[in-house]
């Protein structure tokens, strides 16, 4: 995405809706950053550039961010001026996070650190990512610490080329290469090692509630174009809606929108109220992302080969959608969890 | 972990308004099914339907017509009461005495189309259980096609002469009241639906069928009705001639609701019977819960009921405050009983053998639900509905 937009859309107020104005953003709360992001959603621009950015990225300085962090970081964030990211993923470890080798070690006012991660959204235009680094390798989950780390200058980063993705073409995805790069102690998100993993984990349920409003949004969406494109479509001198078939499964796609608005709502009351949790966040995102997926697919169909084609709303959407079943944690994981609290 | 998938079944996140007196009923009716019913079941199962003192005993204990007027004997109530009823029917694994059918299917039909006169005759006898109701629509010919009924009522004097036939009548065996849909001959010879209060009492012409034997139910009687000559007083017609289809219509919503919270119910309890059993059998030497598989397997079912759950209740909310259309009140019934059946499947398959025998719940559940996909308008219909509303 270009540079300018980023800027132009925090001086519309679209960028950290959540964040106080202290620090320059909106104050709002969830409900301010669904309806930017189910109209993101709505204009076939389902890619999460924004609300990673926003709603996944900023809480994590605002929550657990000394105060001059928030300073420094949080009122470019609101404004465009600086463009987040966050990495934990690497080559060897994705939803098992314990698993990540990338090392932080202190050496005086700063740590040096070693390591690679990938898949890491918005690290294109990044001025900063949050990167997960085990500051103790003899610890699992204790072991892991945030660094708020300054892409500009800092020696020994290297960002590698944008990831050829199946979708969310929009998006830049990337990998990132850290050769001994001096990171000042300052930058250890909420001064304290060994928090990271709890600091991830504390985050999971609302951005898998986010995951799955997107998720929502973008099922509505496409049942929504193709009803459009079957009454339109004519095919054995009928409308493509006058087949039955056509009735039937649009018919299930659209329960299935339904239930999922339904359900999601009720997630977000929940959350409003705090009695959202883990096992809520698991099991709203796998349902969400499956059934999207599964939805947009059956609207796909409708379309015939017009659905195939990169340039329509429904194929780009196909597309996009499956990262959802995998990113935020893989559906099976949130199944793990689910079954688990059995 | 403390918490569980399990906190979205049942009452524990409810969302909807119970009240002490819904509480005070829904006891009553668990002790009810638990004690007076369950262990009657196979009894009732052998001779296909149960006797006609069970419904006198539930009127006894307030658990028949609880949301009609009590001025007709009723309980005063809502439809919440009747969810409370529901839920626990469900839970106790009993099908017979079918109170739904007779309490939020057959009563309204009475209290918003009967006159006073019916109301005054009808109600109380059902409300204390002296009278089981009955719906009498699909015939051997037509099933969710009610233009294609062949069953007719002609003038004769003051009253009416009906032949023709009926079948898949639930309380076939049992009732004593009947809500008729015949054709009659409304002005200009056109043919339309209406609705008799048929009295059985003494009544000549009616020639009731053995229980048929169905896959499942079959604690709860379901027969064939033939109507021969069968002559009824005039005061039998219900609301204005050829209004059946209306009438008939106007009720589905309210009663393809109750079958979403009925599929629900019978959801939760199957896995509730599943988890219990996947956490006591061991296999290879552990529980088979602790197979990932199994953990898969269920996190998806709970999750479905989570969903479907809450989807149900915003449908009851919306029918307490008048807003519930047909369209949403078939995506309920739709993807409800399909969940039903589908989840029920999936538990009987981790109970193993066990679960073929019908001495586990699970193996009952599984042949009572099948039904629930083609009963109150089959699936397809109500795909039919939410189609062309598109």
């Amino acid at each position: 995405m270009a540079r300018d937009v980023w800027r132009k859309a925090g001086r519309e107020g679209f960028l950290c809706a959540k964040v106080s104005p202290d620090y320059g953003g909106s104050g709002g709360d969830l409900l301010h950053c669904a309806i930017i992001l189910e109209e993101q959603t709505r204009l076939g621009f389902s890619e999460l550039t924004f609300y990673l950015h926003s709603d996944i990225i900023a809480p994590y300085i605002e929550l657990y961010g000394a105060d001059d962090q928030k300073q420094r970081f949080l009122p470019g964030m609101c404004s465009g001026e600086i463009v987040a990211a966050i990495a934990m993923t690497e080559p060897g470890a994705g939803s098992d996070l314990q698993a990540i080798q990338t090392r932080a070690v202190r050496e005086g006012d700063f740590y040096r650190l070693s390591g690679q991660k990938t898949f890491i959204s918005n690290a294109q235009n990044a001025e900063l990512i949050i990167v997960a680094a085990k500051t103790d390798p003899t610890q699992g989950a204790r072991g892991i610490s945030l660094f708020l780390v300054e892409t500009e200058g800092a020696e020994g980063f290297k960002l590698g080329r944008n990831l050829n993705k199946i979708g969310c073409k929009a998006q830049d995805s990337s990998e990132l290469f850290f050769d001994n790069v001096m990171v000042p102690a300052a930058n250890l998100l909420g001064g304290a090692e060994g928090r990271g993993f709890y600091q991830l984990m504390q985050r999971l349920p609302e951005e898998r509630l986010i995951m799955a409003m997107s998720a929502i949004a973008s099922m509505e969406v496409a049942v929504e174009e193709t009803i459009a494109y079957v009454r339109d479509r004519v095919v054995f001198g009928q409308r493509l809606i006058e087949f039955q078939n056509t009735r039937f499964k649009l018919a299930a796609a659209k329960t299935t929108a339904v239930m999922g608005r339904a359900f999601l709502d009720r997630c977000v009351d929940l959350f409003i109220d705090n009695d959202f949790d883990a096992i809520d966040g698991a099991m709203v995102k796998w349902w969400a992302t499956e059934r999207s997926f599964e939805v947009i697919d059956e609207c796909l169909q409708l379309h015939g080969g017009y659905g195939y084609m990169r340039d329509s709303s429904i194929g780009r959407l196909y597309a996009d959608m499956r990262l959802g079943r995998i990113a935020g944690g893989a559906n099976e994981i949130m199944k793990d969890i689910i079954g688990r609290s059995l | 972990m403390t918490s569980s998938a399990i906190k979205w079944a049942g009452a524990s996140r409810s969302t909807l308004p119970f009240n002490d007196e819904h509480d005070m009923l829904r006891r009553t009716a668990r002790r009810f099914f638990d004690a007076e019913c369950a262990p009657q079941r196979e009894a009732w199962e052998d001779v296909g339907m149960a006797p006609p003192g069970i419904w006198r005993r539930a009127g006894e204990l307030g658990l028949l017509c609880m949301s009609m007027p009590a001025e007709y004997g009723g309980g005063g109530g809502d439809i919440l009461h009747s969810i409370a009823v529901m839920e626990e029917q469900v839970r106790a694994g009993v099908n017979a005495p079918m109170l739904s059918l007779h309490n939020d299917v057959v009563a309204p039909y009475i209290l918003r189309y009967g006159s006073q006169a019916q109301r005054s005759y009808a109600l109380p006898r059902m409300a204390s259980g002296e009278w089981v109701g009955a719906v009498a629509m699909t015939e051997p010919q037509s099933g969710s096609d009610l233009r294609g009924i062949q069953t007719s009522a002609r003038r004769d004097g003051d009253g009416w002469v009906v032949n023709g036939r009926k079948t898949f009548i639930s309380h076939g065996c049992t009732a004593n009241l009947i809500v008729l849909a015949a054709k009659t001959e409304v002005e200009g010879g056109k043919e339309r639906l209406s609705l008799f209060l048929v009295d059985t009492t003494d009544l000549q012409g009616l020639h009731r069928g053995p229980p048929l034997d169905k896959l499942g139910q079959g604690d709860a009687d379901t027969a064939e009705l033939a109507f021969e000559g069968m002559r009824l007083p005039a005061s039998s017609l219900l609301g204005g001639p050829g209004d059946g289809f209306r009438m008939l219509s106007d009720r589905l919503v309210e009663e393809r609701l109750m079958t979403g919270v009925g599929a629900v119910a019978t959801i939760e309890a199957a896995l509730e019977h599943t988890l219990a059993y996947v956490k006591q059998r061991h296999a290879f030497g552990q529980p088979i819960l602790n197979f990932q598989n199994t953990r898969f397997a269920l996190a998806e079912a709970y999750t479905e009921a989570a969903v479907l759950r809450t989807f149900m209740e915003r449908c009851v909310r919306r029918f307490l405050r008048g807003e519930l259309d047909a369209v949403e009140a078939a995506m309920l019934k739709d993807r409800a009983t399909d969940l039903q059946c589908s989840i029920v499947d999936q538990c009987l398959q981790l109970h193993g053998g066990y679960g073929y025998i019908l001495d586990y719940p699970i193996a009952r559940l599984w042949c009572d639900s099948r039904i629930a996909k083609i009963y109150g308008g089959a699936n397809e219909i109500m795909k039919e509905i939410i189609g062309r509303a598109l």
